[in-house]
């Protein structure tokens, strides 16, 4: 009942508060940056240290693989960051200011209140990644030649998902507390958990961060059938990403679902 | 039928009990003041009535449809103002009006003459395109007002809607509600009682949670005021006027005594003969130079706070 409503009030503060500009500039310079750290990397080396030439001769030459590594660490890195700074004050300070009860004593249900939210952030990273990976995809095949482009585009949408769910789980975090600056806190905090869960063998198959390894796979051209047909998204390890992904789903899900489960039981 | 009804309605924040099985009946159409001291629960009750809280036991309907969390249907019938309205400083007057009218689910053309109508009846019009962020208190409440009215609420709810307004303001808003007589139920919380002797026409006294009494305005006023005596000392006399009125509680004419200021003193009786008889006389007695002795109507605040400090007692 009333997502619609909500979800426009969303996309306008998107870009009113210049949320949406503020992630689609990080994200583009990313984008544009990445390609050109990973070409001229040795050329800044020989700049900012002359005499580091045995350093140099050390780095192999680099190729567009080299770019996609890059630009993939850059936008998941700051993409995080972007993620947790835009979303942690989004249910806490509605509550916390009073906006959220003058608006749910309307016939506005709390369910569309919290996935209108969750729509206009998605809505929001998803036009920033189309921008940075176009820029991205851009300078690759200007200094490395054309990447393949179902993996380019199979690249952004994994850490599109990537992306996700930490909004959904900042989201919840928002949901819970009405302190923007705790939920910043206890949105970080999982950010290190998953992170470190992530580097675990075996466990960490089946968390988020293996979808930038999927990723980086999809973007350099490797572990792929043919380009341009479904089984682009088959990796060369029998699909063993494809757990993370459902996981990674499945958070998201869970996230925004626990959200509009405590935020229903909660007095405004 | 009636507009408002609760019964038993009970709520605690942890070991405070904000409601303490109030029930309370609102006829359709009337402008119902909901008068208490601060913390006697008035917030509390507003905010179960308007589904954003619930209550830990009792019930409430609004004509006659239960009200429940969340509940669609009731929100339907509201207009609710909260004591200190909270809007998106980023948005517009207009763009306020707007959203809350799409919660509604009204057409776009339904939408802007509303949102036109209703800010420009809330003096809002000059301000109309400007952000919300640079209002002042005053004009926050009047939008405040503006947005409860999109939807031409069947019943209002209004949580002290004067408070932060000046006395122009305040006049204003008063008048506004007072056209709205007839038109819509009105429940308007307040602790000042000149507003609601003013426009309400049945009163509702609640402290500690728990109604104390609902009755029209003027049955009230017949049924529970007592004869006033208002006595004002001169310049100087303030602490002998305090000490002579406390000598006065062993009295048996005495019901109860009210300062409006440090030189007057406003005195219930329960027996106008004797106390007329011996007020003056005991002042003179005290040594007390009195500027002013009369017998006077007595106010709602009398009946309020002879009220109130009995249940306290």
């Amino acid at each position: 009942m009333g997502f619609g409503a909500a979800f426009r009030k969303e996309w306008l503060e998107q870009r009113r508060t210049f949320r949406l500009l503020i992630v689609a500039v990080v994200l583009l310079l990313f984008g544009l940056m990445s390609p050109l750290l990973a070409r001229y990397t040795t050329e800044i080396i020989r700049l900012a240290a002359p005499q580091g030439e045995e350093i140099i001769k050390l780095i192999p030459p680099p190729t567009s693989g080299d770019a996609v590594d890059q630009y993939l660490k850059n936008i998941t890195q700051f993409g995080v960051l972007l993620a947790l700074l835009m979303t942690m004050g989004t249910m806490s300070l509605e509550k916390d200011r009073g906006t959220a009860a003058l608006m749910l004593a309307k016939p506005l249900s709390r369910t569309a209140f919290v996935l209108g939210k969750f729509a206009s952030l998605a809505l929001t990273f998803t036009l920033s990644l189309l921008l940075a990976g176009a820029a991205g995809y851009y300078y690759t095949w200007i200094l490395f030649g054309a990447p393949d482009l179902p993996g380019w585009l199979g690249l952004n949408l994994l850490t599109l998902v990537f992306l996700l769910v930490y909004v959904a789980l900042t989201l919840l975090c928002s949901t819970l507390t009405k302190s923007q600056v705790l939920a910043g806190g206890m949105s970080f905090g999982l950010w290190i958990v998953l992170g470190l869960l992530g580097a675990l063998p075996r466990v960490g198959d089946y968390l988020p961060r293996q979808l930038t390894d999927w990723a980086a796979k999809l973007g350099k051209g490797t572990g792929m059938v043919s380009t341009g047909d479904l089984s682009l998204l088959v990796d060369g390890r029998s699909g063993a990403f494809w757990p993370a992904l459902a996981v990674s789903l499945g958070l998201i899900i869970a996230s925004l679902l626990a959200a509009c489960l405590i935020f229903n039981r909660q007095e405004l | 039928m009636d507009a408002i009804r609760a019964e038993g309605l009970r709520k605690r924040f942890g070991r405070v009990t904000a409601l303490d099985g109030l029930s309370l009946t609102v006829e359709s159409g009337s402008i119902f003041g909901f008068l208490g001291p601060n913390g006697a629960g008035k917030t509390t009750a507003i905010r179960i009535l308007t589904g954003l809280a619930g209550a830990d036991g009792g019930r409430a309907w609004l004509n006659g449809i239960e009200v429940a969390k969340g509940n669609g249907r009731t929100a339907r019938l509201l207009g609710y103002l909260p004591q200190e309205p909270a809007f998106y400083p980023w948005m517009t007057a207009v763009e306020m009006m707007d959203h809350v009218a799409r919660t509604f689910g009204l057409d776009s053309a339904e939408r802007r003459r509303s949102g036109e109508e209703l800010l420009t009846l809330c003096g809002l019009k000059e301000a109309a395109r400007r952000r919300v962020g640079g209002f002042s208190g005053g004009m926050k409440q009047r939008l405040g007002i503006a947005q409860a009215l999109v939807n031409r609420p069947a019943i209002l709810l209004l949580d002290e809607p004067v408070s932060s307004l000046d006395p122009f303001g305040r006049k204003e808003l008063l008048d506004l509600i007072d056209d709205l007589r007839g038109r819509c139920t009105v429940f308007m919380s307040t602790h000042i009682l000149a507003d609601v002797e003013r426009i309400c026409d049945t009163v509702g006294i609640i402290d500690r949670g728990r109604l104390i009494v609902q009755a029209p305005k003027k049955d009230l006023l017949e049924t529970y005021a007592v004869p006033v005596f208002a006595i004002e000392a001169d310049r100087g006399q303030e602490d002998a006027l305090r000490s002579w009125t406390e000598s006065l509680s062993r009295s048996p004419w005495l019901d109860s005594t009210v300062f409006p200021d440090k030189r007057t003193v406003r005195i219930l009786v329960n027996d106008p003969a004797a106390a007329k008889r011996e007020l003056l006389a005991s002042a003179v007695r005290a040594g007390l130079v009195v500027t002013r002795f009369e017998t006077v109507k007595p106010t709602l605040e009398d009946v309020f706070l002879k009220l109130v400090a009995r249940a306290g007692d």
